[in-house]
């Protein structure tokens, strides 16, 4: 059978942003499965423990890391620990972006900031527009017209998935952006989610971070080298963006927009401990986003007091990545077709805004 | 000044938690502090009208269980992004083992 394919406008203020007003989905009453107030407030108890453990390895495998690539540069022995740097640099600090700006990492506010800000700039996003852009994406997630995370759009179009592995069009967006805010402009796009008093943040920081890779460019001219760029800027940032991207296609790739249960349109894959340290949970999506106020720390345990409810997590990347590749591949032609996650017996949908 | 009415014992919240009272059309969020004292808010918060009461207390902050919204529960300020627009506090008592809150209605 042959499925006619309705034109998407994912513009933030285009047709389709109208049409979630009018149909209910914008900042609408989302699905949350039953959780006693006890246990929830145990499990969104904030602790610095386990993030100030897990950076302080964090730091130590970039120092380990980038020391041995340093030291065996430029031979080919600097490439395996080029790569392991690069997967810290363009990968994990998708994860540490992402937790810390949820303020929940750690206990310490300034702590959580401090990631946030040495995160965002490696993974080249800027801080006060994502902050603001996951707001969204939190309130709205995967509303055409509403989200501005929205990953993957549809019809897919898989050179393009492929490219984001390289981190190809993120990067190429975020200096368009960073320049753009270093002159004081702001697109009408982000002014929908930016508040006025935030913008001057926003303008500040694209100017240090120019200043910051500048200093970095002048430095390999200086040093007639490359090296100083393969530790810090957009190279790093796309040669180790990868990982990140694999991990990220799992939350919500192939799975269905414009409803308002996190179950259908989130994604849950058990991962080994080496993926779990560089994701900090985040593979647990769809309990993040049911209660995105628990700690990644303690997403495991939220997994397991929400299993009754939920669709069967996948077992790993590659079943997850057996969903996910042919349901991207028949979205190029059938954008309306998505995955329905089957939940447990007796166990219902919320598809639609309540009256 | 309006009339206080009755919200709950004040057995009834936690040390350092909050819970929702609903009355006449409005929500508010009602806060006891780790030092005892009870504290009343706007029960949604500015930034997108999600209910405080779902969300943590630490010491004297509520956070939105949300966005992260924070907001000094004593005197409704706003503590950072996303919120930006402080909470309206209202006046709070506690007689003979129950809490009040005037709504100033």
């Amino acid at each position: 059978m042959n499925v006619i394919a309705t034109p998407r406008d994912y513009g933030l203020l285009g047709r389709d942003a109208k049409l979630a007003e009018e149909m209910g989905l914008a900042s609408a009453q989302w699905y949350q499965c039953p959780m006693p107030r006890k246990r929830l407030k145990e499990l969104m108890q904030r602790r610095d423990a386990p993030a100030i453990l897990d950076t302080v390895i964090w730091i130590a495998s970039f120092l380990v890391s980038g020391g041995l690539a340093y030291y065996f540069w430029p031979t080919w022995a600097a490439l395996p620990f080029f790569l392991i740097y690069g997967v810290l640099y363009g990968s994990s600090t998708d994860s540490r972006w992402h937790e810390c700006g949820h303020g929940t990492a750690f206990k310490t506010r300034w702590m959580n900031d401090a990631i946030y800000h040495i995160a965002c700039f490696m993974i080249m996003r800027e801080p006060t527009v994502w902050r603001w852009s996951h707001t969204r994406h939190h309130t709205d997630t995967i509303i055409v017209g509403r989200d501005p995370e929205i990953a993957v759009m549809r019809p897919v179009l898989i050179l393009k998935v492929i490219s984001m592995f390289f981190a190809i069009p993120q990067t190429w967006g975020a200096i368009k952006s960073i320049v753009r805010h270093a002159f004081g402009r702001l697109g009408d796009e982000e002014a929908t989610f930016i508040p006025e008093m935030e913008r001057g943040k926003v303008y500040l920081v694209a100017r240090i971070w120019i200043v910051i890779h500048v200093a970095v460019i002048a430095s390999a001219f200086y040093a007639e080298s490359i090296l100083p760029m393969l530790f810090v800027g957009p190279l790093p940032t796309m040669y180790g963006a990868w990982v990140h991207v694999m991990t990220g296609l799992t939350q919500h790739g192939g799975l269905a927009e414009d409803v308002l249960d996190h179950r259908l349109n989130s994604r849950t894959v058990l991962l080994n401990p080496v993926l779990r340290f560089i994701y900090w949970n985040m593979n647990y999506h769809i309990e993040h986003h049911m209660f995105p106020m628990v700690p990644y720390h303690a997403l495991p345990e939220l997994h397991k007091d929400l299993q009754p409810y939920l669709p069967r997590p996948n077992s790993g990347i590659i079943d997850a990545y057996r969903d996910i590749i042919p349901a991207l591949w028949r979205q190029r032609k059938e954008p309306d077709w998505h995955i329905e996650p089957k939940l447990p017996a007796g166990v219902s949908p919320v598809t639609a805004a309540a009256e | 000044m309006g009339q206080w009415i009755e919200v709950c014992a004040a057995g009834d919240i936690d040390a350092e938690d909050v819970m929702r009272f609903d009355h006449g059309g409005q929500t508010f969020a009602i806060y006891r502090s780790p030092d005892d004292e009870f504290y009343a808010t706007d029960g949604l918060c500015t930034h997108e009208k999600v209910h405080l009461a779902d969300g943590l207390v630490m010491d004297n902050i509520i956070e939105c269980p949300k966005h992260n919204g924070r907001f000094d529960y004593r005197n409704g300020a706003a503590m950072g992004a996303p919120a930006c627009v402080n909470l309206k506090t209202y006046p709070v008592k506690v007689e003979a083992g129950k809490v009040l809150i005037d709504t100033g209605a």
